[in-house]
Formats: C-alpha cells, sequence, structure tokens
C-alpha cells in the first residue's frame, strides 16, 4: 500500500463478500454491512492493470483476506517455490489482514488442475501438509488460515477424521483453521454425517474465519443428491442454521459470503451479506 | 530523402501527432468491457456435477470432431492461405528487456 | 503408484477406469462420485478457454469450439496455477488441426487474446512525456528513443488481424479484405484495445521496440514501405499512450 502500512490488522467480525470486478463501484458506493473482502491470490498476481489499481482502492475502505485457490499444500511434489515467492510479493503489497489456503491438492507434477482435489487423512498426508505449512507460514512471515474442503467421496485409506487432521496440523504447526460452513454441510450430506457434530468434534478455538456459500443438488444415479459446492446460488436455510449453531461455539468471526459462479447483481449480494450481519447478532 | 528533408518530415509528423494526447489511468474509471478481466479467473468453486463432458468418451478422441457450419469463419470468405510470404510465422511479442 | 498419482491419471482421460478404494456415503463404493473431479477440472478449464479465447470463439462458433476444447484441455493442461495465462500454446495447438487447415487466420486469432489479456496484466508505467518532447528541436527529436510501456503488444500478421477482430467484434464493420496488417495493443485507462498501424508501421514499431532512435526507425520504416506515414504511426501511439517515460517507471 502506498503509506506503507497495513490500514486494517485484522478482520473484523463482521460479513465479507467474495469481491468481483464488477461489483467494484457498487461495493463502495453501497457496502451495507460490508466491511471486509476476499480475493482469490491468483487474480491478482499480474505485473499491474486494473486489478492491482482496484486492490489498492479498496484497501483504503476494506479489511483484505487473501485466499490462496493454487498453491496445492496437499500436493506431494515439493511447493512451488515461484508460487510461494508470488504469495509473499502479494502478501508484502497487499499487507492483507488474513491469508488462508485449502487442505487440498491441485498441481501434480508440473499440471496445475484447476480444481481443489481431496485428500486421505493419514499420518503420511499429515507430516507432508504440516510441512507444507510451514514453509508457508516461514516464507510469508505470517500465520495462515487452512480451510476445509467440500468433499464428495472419501478414501479407504484414510485413518483420521478431518476434524483430528485439522486439530493435529494447527498443534504442529500454530496455523488457524477457516472453517468453511457451507463445505461442513455438503460433507456431511454426501458422506452420510451429521453436520453438527462435525462442528461439535472441530477445534473451534483456532478459527479464524468463517465461509458461507450456495451449492447445487446433483440427483442423477445418487439415492441422496449429492451436494455440489458450486458457489452459484444464495445460501439455503440450513447452512444459515448451521452458520449460528457455529458461531454459538467459536463466538463473532468474520463471515465471507461466497460467490463465484453465475454472479449476481450487487444488491442480490449485499442482501446475502445482510442475512449474514443478522446471523452474527442473533 | 537528405538529412534536411528528413528532419522537416519527422517534425511535421510530430506536429500532427501531437494534437492526440493520452488519458491517465483511473482505477474507478468504468471498465470498457469486463470480457478481458474476467478472462482466466481462479476460483474455488466446483462446476457441474456428475453430468458433463468431463466424462464423455464419444468426445475424447482428439482428431474424431468434424467442422459444423458455426460462427463467423463462413461470413469472412478469406483464402485458404496467405500470400504475404514474408509475414509468415513473423508475429511476435515485444522484448521487455528495453534499454531504458 | 501413489494415491494421488492414481487420482490423477483418470481426471482427464474418460477412457481409463476410476480409481480404487474410494467410497461414499455410510461405507458405499463412491461410484460415480469421482466423475465430480473429473467434470470440474474439465469443465473449469473449457469455460476458461471460452473466458480467453473470445475471437476464436466467435469466429469458430461455440459448437465447433467446444468439440476442440476438451482435447485441448487434456493434451495441454495449465502448467501454472496462474489461470490468467492459460492458452499460451493454444495458437499451435489450433495450427495443427487438419480440421482448421481452411482457417490459417485463426492462429493469429487466439494470439490477439493472448495479447489483450497479457496488455490487461502488464505492469504499470509512468506516461511519455509529451510536453517536453515537444519542446525539443526537430534534430533532438529524431535522436529519441520511444520505448513501449509495457502493456503495449506488437501483432504481426499475414493475415487481416485487425479486421477480423473488428468484424466480429463491433457491429456493423465491414468484411475483412485480404492483406496482412499490423496491430498495436495499446492499454489506456487499464482497457487494452486493438489498433491498426499503417502500412510500414509494424517495422517502425519493431525497431523503436528494440532500442532504434526515432531517426533510425523512420528509416528502416521507409526503406520497406516508402511512403510510409509517419505522422499517423506517431499520432495513434501518443493517443493511445503506447510508449512509456523513459526513466522506467
Amino acid at each position: 500500500m502506498p503509506d506503507g502500512t497495513a490500514r486494517f490488522a485484522t478482520l473484523p467480525a463482521s460479513p465479507g463478500v467474495g469481491y468481483k470486478p464488477q461489483h467494484f463501484k457498487d461495493l463502495q458506493d453501497d457496502p451495507g454491512p460490508v466491511q471486509w473482502i476476499e480475493i482469490h491470490a491468483e487474480n491478482y498476481m499480474g505485473d499491474g492493470g486494473r486489478p492491482l489499481a482496484q486492490l489498492r482502492a479498496l484497501s483504503e475502505k476494506f479489511a483484505l483476506s487473501v485466499h490462496g485457490v493454487g498453491l496445492s499444500i496437499g500436493g506431494e511434489m515439493p511447493l512451488d517455490r515461484d508460487h510461494l515467492a508470488r504469495l509473499k510479493k502479494l502478501c508484502d503489497w497487499a499487507k492483507p489482514a488474513s491469508f488462508s489456503e485449502h487442505l487440498a491438492w491441485s498441481t501434480h507434477e508440473s499440471e496445475f488442475l484447476n480444481d481443489l482435489l481431496p485428500l486421505p487423512y493419514t499420518e503420511s498426508t499429515l507430516s507432508r501438509v504440516a510441512d507444507h505449512i510451514s514453509q508457508v507460514q516461514d516464507t510469508i512471515g505470517r500465520q495462515m488460515l487452512l480451510e476445509n474442503p467440500s468433499s464428495y467421496l472419501a478414501f479407504d485409506e484414510s485413518t483420521l477424521s478431518e476434524t483430528d487432521f485439522l486439530a493435529e496440523l494447527t498443534h504442529r504447526t500454530s496455523c488457524g483453521l477457516l472453517l468453511d460452513v457451507n463445505n461442513v454441510f455438503i460433507s456431511a450430506q454426501n458422506l452420510g454425517l451429521a453436520p453438527r457434530d462435525y462442528i461439535d468434534a472441530y477445534p473451534v478455538d483456532a478459527v479464524g474465519e468463517l465461509h458461507v456459500g450456495g451449492h447445487e443438488e446433483d440427483s442423477v444415479g445418487f439415492n441422496q443428491p449429492l451436494l455440489i459446492d458450486s458457489h452459484s446460488r444464495p445460501v439455503v436455510d440450513p447452512v444459515w442454521d448451521l452458520l449460528a449453531y457455529t458461531l454459538d461455539r467459536t463466538g463473532p468471526k468474520p463471515v465471507l459470503v461466497e460467490w463465484d459462479n453465475d454472479v449476481p447483481d450487487w444488491p442480490t449480494l449485499r442482501t446475502e451479506a445482510e442475512r449474514a450481519a443478522d446471523v452474527l447478532t442473533r | 530523402m537528405s538529412n534536411t528533408m528528413k528532419t522537416l518530415a519527422v517534425a511535421g509528423a510530430v506536429a500532427a501527432a501531437m494534437s492526440a494526447h493520452g488519458t491517465t489511468a483511473n482505477a474507478a474509471s468504468k471498465e470498457k468491457c469486463y470480457g478481458v478481466a474476467l478472462a482466466g479467473q481462479n476460483d474455488c468453486a466446483a462446476g457441474p456435477g456428475t453430468t458433463c463432458a468431463g466424462t464423455s468418451v464419444t468426445d475424447y478422441q482428439g482428431n474424431a470432431w468434424t467442422l459444423v457450419d458455426a460462427g463467423t469463419c463462413a461470413e469472412m470468405e478469406l483464402p485458404e492461405m496467405a500470400d504475404g510470404s514474408e509475414r509468415m510465422g513473423s508475429l511476435e511479442a515485444l522484448d521487455r528487456d528495453l534499454p531504458a | 503408484m501413489t494415491t494421488l498419482q492414481r487420482f490423477r491419471t483418470p481426471l482427464l482421460d474418460p477412457t481409463q477406469d476410476r480409481p480404487e478404494g474410494l467410497r461414499g456415503a455410510a461405507g458405499a463404493p463412491a461410484d460415480t462420485r469421482y466423475d465430480v473431479y473429473r467434470n470440474n477440472v474439465t469443465h473449469s478449464l473449457i469455460a476458461a478457454l471460452h473466458s480467453a479465447f473470445p475471437l476464436v470463439l466467435k469466429v469458430l462458433g461455440t459448437q465447433n469450439f467446444d468439440r476442440l476444447a476438451p482435447a485441448y484441455v487434456r493434451a495441454h493442461p495449465p502448467t501454472s496455477p496462474l489461470m490468467m495465462h492459460y492458452g499460451a500454446d493454444f495458437p499451435d495447438f489450433l495450427a495443427a488441426q487438419p480440421q482448421l487447415s481452411k482457417m490459417g487466420y485463426l492462429p493469429d486469432c487466439a494470439r490477439l487474446d493472448l495479447a489483450l489479456r497479457r496488455s490487461y496484466h502488464a505492469a504499470d508505467s509512468a506516461p511519455f512525456d509529451l510536453e517536453t518532447f515537444q519542446q525539443l528541436t526537430p534534430e533532438e527529436m529524431m535522436q529519441t528513443q520511444l520505448i513501449p510501456a509495457p502493456a503495449t503488444v506488437l501483432l504481426r500478421s499475414s493475415w487481416p488481424l485487425f479486421d477480423i477482430w473488428r468484424f466480429n467484434m463491433q457491429a456493423d464493420a465491414p468484411k475483412p479484405q485480404m492483406q496482412a496488417q499490423d496491430v498495436l495493443i495499446t492499454r489506456p485507462e487499464f482497457d487494452p484495445a486493438p489498433h491498426l498501424l499503417p502500412p510500414g508501421g509494424g517495422d517502425w514499431f519493431a525497431a523503436l521496440a528494440e532500442g532504434a532512435t526515432l531517426d533510425q526507425a523512420h528509416d528502416t520504416a521507409l526503406a520497406l514501405v516508402p511512403d510510409f506515414d509517419l505522422g499517423a504511426a506517431l499520432g495513434l501511439c501518443f493517443a493511445t499512450g503506447a510508449f512509456r517515460a523513459k526513466n522506467g517507471g
């Protein structure tokens, strides 16, 4: 940032939105309850132009969360050093209040598969992911938050529950957690589990941020519809309820509304943020 | 062309070109077209579930597809080959490491 | 093979069996659930091509594009997590397709789409100082190096590339006539746009980009195109911010 200091050192315990360039003006003119924004790190790794100019302007008014989607922390390969360097450069420049990434993999050998792919929860995965998280935190010089995935299947070889896996990672690396409540709902339905049991078993003390978002149902060939994490619709009532249940355990936290596909006009997204504000003050 | 004539030609061209002037970049200015802005974005959302092209074996064979009458290519009526042979394959980007 | 290697292989190859060792709800076999990931990968890459190559999409039509796209994304998945740069080898892929041999201009259309994206994300730079330049003597002007801004891209085509772009992207634009065209992409106000350089303008601009003085670049263009219109080329460049300030930025 131009003055060399972070304007917002922490994310407020209030609603944020995933930032889309088409909302640049509306977001500033009519933010409603929105006090912070989240960006996907990779979209701001160009050398300049409008994306970075917009980010500079928005950072004057909103706290910033940088959310990586391409680091492949769960991958079997060593982390991509070039990409780590790009993340460090972005964080040094934008000085976000928070940096987060996913418990997933997306790069294999030299190929980037552009999806968050699932991991078996084993001791060997645990030590690999812990090493990668430590490497990230050492490189960018700050704590990171790790997000739980939305699952469509599980691995036979898994020996740990996802909640135990995440809890152990926080112990080994002192990382924080980004709890995506919609992902909990999706994974629970898809794997035949109870979403509240997941929250009860989750290490809530490590939570730095919450996510909600819309999902879709795919009923082709399944007894129970498979839920797909499409970020293409309003958040459904059971997910708002699960958010309230979660906030009772975590206390007030920053809550992000994600909407990435079929992005609506600003008033529709602002209405979702208002709903999050209602749940936060419930 | 003599040096004097060249100098006059350049001076005249510069004078003519000066009537035009650039504009200042402004982050808040309205984007003229979101096409480029939204091209090649990363995100963390999932796609269309279990039903779509990803599992179709029929469109898998790289060379098996055929062109149908669609798009503007049929309207443009350009020849099969360009005859400007001096330009073939000369499409190039600028070298970024220019002397300052 | 590791678990992730076994998971990776069928992702972009639907002729391969789904990996073993996966399950769904309550311990049942995962069955077609694996296809969610197959679809996410394939669909997201095809969607990325759609948004990244609007001119190719328009020229080919969606139906043709969508027959071609799966073959490309499966053979050429991204090699970087930056999706903004995906498709760098799409022009060469198009050039190699026998079905497209009658559309010799199509790879250049893809290069134009790529160049617009590269310009959009290129570094910012301080604009060239026209007022100071204007106060130079003609002799000093001729010894000046005009340095392209990082967001300026020159495309030299054997095809009427600018006219093809205009015909497809602007209402009521005339049909392209067969001629070679040099296109200059510039980025005033953060929005890249293609412009047609006058004949000889590509040679002139390429010379400037290699560090030639205005005098040397002018000579280069005149040698190839005796009636090269320097005023038109300079006017276009000044009006669209094609040059950056000399002292970096």
